[in-house]
């Protein structure tokens, strides 16, 4: 019975490592293509690529530390804190993701005041 | 074995180990790169059926040396001017203090000249009453009894209506000296035994004065005299008891920190930053 589950647990791996992989490498590519297109300041490109990298595979960290970059840089900052806070969980010792997050947090209480009305 | 023979397979497990670090790294893609951006802050406020601001004046107090109520006004005022689509108005303070120690209403000269020539409004601060106000105000309390002016509509109605309902700001400063000791940590900047400058952070004693600045801006619809909007702040700025900074500098020093919070109330603004990408 023990083998059986073993050989099982095996064949579903051998089976989904490779779309896993292909999912992954997709993913890897459009995230690629965002820093591309966002160093050249087409951010809504890159919000599309970065958007469809976290759809391909969303438990790819650096995508969603990109595109809560691109749309902090768009001013949609709800999303933007949303999808850095995704990218922490995903990956909580990323200095880079954290540092990221810590930059985008600080404007925003800056900008926030003590007590408004 | 050799030494000569040892000193190989050093290197070669050197290289060895060398390859594979470089085989992880590329295999990891651990890429990253920097990238500016500008982050746009939307106005916290509605400006849009505004053509014009009048800074009229605020409540201050906390010291002697800085008169908090001018200085904030030619600050804001020369800010507005620069960095805002808002037609700034010149005019004479409204002296608040008076008007709203005046327990009903004979403030007839307590408005302010438009221009430098129009007559001044009379204004009664109506809803004030009789209150008793500090004759000085040296704490956050003592600024308390004043919040009854901000919320008269009747006195900002007629002060709008006299300039053409303009936007109104106004508000409280408390500039404050302020005196703290304790423990900071430090850099120490230090030369090691082959006179390379190093820094190491050194934990010390120090005894430490400066000032706490506690604005309050409150921006009132001059076409009813309503509140629109109101936000406080609270910044400090402490130096070794034996530097002498000169009060205004420290005012200057602190209100610059606060000065984009308060623009991006009126408009939107970029803020400029760095971020990092990450494959």
């Amino acid at each position: 019975m023990k083998v059986r589950s073993a050989l099982i647990v095996a064949f579903s791996i051998a089976v989904a490592s490779p779309a896993f992989a292909d999912a992954r490498s997709e993913a890897r590519s459009q995230v690629e293509f965002g820093i591309n297109v966002a160093q050249r300041g087409l951010w809504r490109e890159a919000i599309y690529r970065w958007e469809k990298a976290v759809e391909l595979d969303p438990t790819y960290a650096a995508a969603y530390n990109d595109l809560g970059i691109a749309y902090e840089h768009e001013g949609m900052l709800d999303k933007a804190r949303k999808a850095y806070e995704k990218a922490l969980e995903l990956d909580p010792n990323n200095g880079q993701i954290r540092q990221n997050y810590e930059l985008f947090k600080e404007i925003n209480d800056r900008t926030s005041p003590e007590k408004g009305s | 074995m050799t030494a000569r023979a040892r000193k190989k397979d050093r290197k070669l497990a050197l290289a060895a180990v060398s390859a594979v670090v470089a085989a992880v790294a590329i295999g990891c893609g651990t890429s990253y790169y920097e990238i500016p951006i500008e982050t746009p802050i939307q106005p916290k406020m509605d400006v849009s059926p505004f053509q014009r601001v009048l800074v009229a004046g605020f409540v201050a107090g906390g010291n002697d040396d800085v008169d908090a109520n001018q200085e904030t006004v030619r600050l804001l005022r020369s800010q507005l001017r620069t960095k805002s689509q808002l037609k700034v108005i010149d005019a004479d303070l409204l002296p608040l203090m008076e008007v709203a120690a005046d327990p009903g209403g004979g403030a007839a000269d307590s408005g302010p000249s438009p221009d430098n020539n129009a007559q001044s409004p009379t204004v009664a601060p109506a809803a004030t009453g009789t209150m008793s106000l500090p004759k000085q105000i040296k704490e956050e309390k003592d600024l308390e009894p004043y919040e009854r002016l901000f919320a008269n509509t009747a006195y900002w109605k007629r002060i709008g209506e006299e300039f053409q309902n303009p936007l109104i700001v106004t508000g409280t400063v408390l500039f404050s000296p302020h005196t703290r000791s304790g423990y900071v940590q430090r850099d120490q900047e230090m030369y090691d035994s082959f006179g390379r400058r190093i820094v190491r952070p050194v934990r010390m004693y120090m005894e430490r004065k400066g000032f706490i600045l506690r604005p309050k801006f409150i921006f009132i619809d001059g076409r009813t005299g309503a509140t629109m909007y109101s936000e406080s702040y609270r910044e400090e700025i402490l130096y070794n008891a034996q530097q002498n900074t000169p009060a205004l500098s420290s005012y200057f020093e602190l209100m610059d920190r606060l000065v984009p919070n308060f623009l991006s109330t009126l408009s939107s603004q970029k803020i400029k930053g760095t971020r990092v990408l990450l494959k």
